[in-house]
């Protein structure tokens, strides 16, 4: 298989990661040379094979809805790179 | 007071307790022998005033009864710090200070441990040899320019170079073991949902473990126990009975079988890891116990799982770093353009290229072909595990295919570098504990490890495995401090 860089420009689009044509070019090469590696599953049949989807075979325990942190705004948005009081703020999105 | 830092954990927790050495001895020391090693680079950031302050309050009002009395102790910088700025080693969380207190770190506190200070590691405990970290690659006390292994490389340099009496590290695929088999230290990947994840910055969800980075295996055990508990906020955390790990340690393992799975022969493997190998059979049998030949047929399939499984899980744990709530925020000319930058002037190289991965894997028309075949081929690796513990109690290997290698060596390929952790990732597939202990030294003089894996929840066993064999080992680190001017 071959990941060019149509897809390399995909793939950043649904990462939210910008990436100029250099480094396209460095991406598409690494990944290539990961996914021929990756590749060697398909020597395996798996058709009969259950997937692992949990590795702790135990079912999750249930609790009670309860709020255990009260009064934590300001410790929330302490952390924020822009804020204004009580909100987070991001670039305009609404015309 | 400098032989205050040569003291296992184990030793200091006996000396403050018949009151030997005070709290501050000890803080003192460790933290005059850290500012000596600027030059490792183990540290991203230091909490040296208020450690002092904390061990003079300790010694003021001692509580001997505790299990870490005084103990100072450095962090792997993945674990949230209360207050205390916690890093990844990413710069998209260069400004980060959680308002709260990762579970693992809090039940070290509670047991009356002082935090020294955060240390270094791959950014978001990617990579294997600590050169992905926004803070710079760490040195190996071992020899200058010599990797110390990753993702936990500040952790082992620090233990290694006596930095820090013990510490714990996080493991994902080998992050653990394999830097503590590159430094000629002990090192434990405990049982999945034995240490809770709550307040570690999140790799790959269904990997990820806390463990204990040790100079012996006593006090990896005494570690251990501190750190292993059940709790409720993380939901794949478990509750069963949990040992008095270092209060039962035993080197009697007569009787015991070992098993040895031909598959970790692997081609290329230098004779001095067969040969370290086959020094451990021996030193198993020296001990009583039995080895077995065993079998673990898909070996071979476990890396390639493994760089599906993970990055899948990273490219989603990571999707919460976008300049919004917490952390960098680079400047874009609208709400995408500000994600899109962030994320690409915030995360390195490493970061990057797994999340690409993991969201290609991901995306639609590939789940079935990547994801779902990689799942598959994960519980195809936990059976062959299953199926040698119808035979054996334990599992040898090598803990690594090589030695440490240069600064620099293996950057520019991935693949090569993503070798290293063979003998480590299928443990973390499989979900199992797993322990490496130093053996002996390659022809540079280098440390190598050896690996012994345990069935789930039977650290206990392993402990014992690693603490008789350590015995018939008497492995000597040489540590020539070639840092300290």
């Amino acid at each position: 298989m071959s990941i060019d860089l149509k897809t390399i420009k995909h793939i950043s689009k649904l990462a939210r990661i910008s990436v100029d044509e250099q480094r396209a070019e460095k991406l598409a090469g690494d990944l290539n040379s990961i996914f021929d590696f990756i590749e060697k599953l398909n020597e395996l049949k798996t058709d009969n094979v259950e997937p692992l989807t949990s590795i702790a075979e135990t079912t999750l325990k249930l609790r009670s809805d309860e709020v255990k942190s009260k009064n934590i705004r300001e410790q929330i948005i302490k952390n924020s790179p822009q804020d204004n009081e009580d909100y987070f703020v991001v670039p305009k999105v609404i015309e | 007071m400098s032989d205050i830092i040569k003291q296992s954990l184990t030793e200091l927790v006996e000396n403050i307790k018949n009151k030997k050495l005070s709290s501050t001895d000890v803080t003192k020391a460790f933290i005059d022998r850290s500012e000596k090693s600027v030059e490792l680079n183990a540290y991203i950031t230091n909490d040296f005033t208020s450690a002092l302050e904390k061990a003079k309050k300790f010694d003021q009002k001692p509580n001997l009864d505790l299990k870490l009395p005084g103990i100072p102790m450095a962090v792997k910088d993945l674990f949230c710090t209360k207050d205390i700025k916690t890093t990844a080693g990413s710069k998209i969380l260069n400004n980060f200070v959680p308002t709260y207190e990762s579970t693992v770190t809090e039940n070290i506190w509670n047991e009356g441990a002082i935090l020294l200070g955060k240390l270094n590691c791959d950014e978001f405990a990617m990579g294997s040899s600590n050169e992905t970290s926004f803070f710079g690659n760490v040195q190996s006390p071992i020899d200058k320019n010599l990797v110390p292994g990753g993702s936990s490389g500040g952790s082992a340099s620090a233990v290694a170079g006596q930095l820090t009496p013990v510490t714990i590290g996080t493991d994902t695929g080998g992050s653990i073991r394999q830097p503590a088999s590159f430094t000629g230290i002990v090192g434990l990947k405990p049982t999945y949902g034995s240490c809770s994840r709550y307040g570690i910055v999140a790799f790959a969800s269904s990997l990820d473990q806390a463990g204990p980075m040790a100079q012996n295996v006593k006090d990896c055990a005494l570690l251990h126990e501190v750190i292993s508990s059940y709790d409720p906020k993380d939901s794949t955390s478990i509750d069963f009975k949990r040992n008095h790990y270092s209060k039962e340690l035993t080197n009697n393992i007569k009787g015991k079988k070992i098993g040895i799975p031909k598959e970790y022969r692997v081609d290329g493997m230098p004779k001095e890891i067969e040969d370290l190998w086959q020094k451990g059979i021996q030193y198993i049998k020296d001990c009583g116990a039995e080895t077995i030949d065993i079998s673990l047929p898909n070996t071979s399939y476990a890396l390639p799982t493994y760089y599906i499984v993970a990055p899948a899980e990273a490219s989603s744990n990571l999707a919460r770093y976008d300049g919004v709530k917490y952390g960098f925020r680079a400047k874009g000319e609208n709400l995408i353009d500000m994600y899109e930058k962030t994320r690409s002037e915030g995360f390195g190289a490493e970061v990057q290229r797994r999340i690409m991965i993991g969201t290609y894997v991901l995306s639609s028309g590939y789940y079935d072909a990547y994801y779902l075949k990689a799942q598959k081929v994960r519980k195809l690796i936990k059976n062959d595990f299953d199926e040698a513990y119808k035979k054996v109690d334990a599992i040898l290997t090598p803990s690594t295919p090589s030695s440490a290698f240069k600064i620099g060596e293996k950057t520019n390929d991935p693949v090569s570098m993503y070798l290293n952790d063979i003998f480590t990732v299928p443990v973390n597939l499989a979900g199992l504990p797993g322990i490496s202990i130093p053996a002996g030294h390659d022809t540079k003089g280098y440390p190598l490890g050896l690996q012994i894996i345990g069935k789930a929840f039977d650290e206990q066993n392993i402990l014992n495995i690693a603490y008789a064999m350590e015995e018939k080992i008497n492995f000597k680190n040489k540590i020539t401090d070639w840092w300290i001017k």
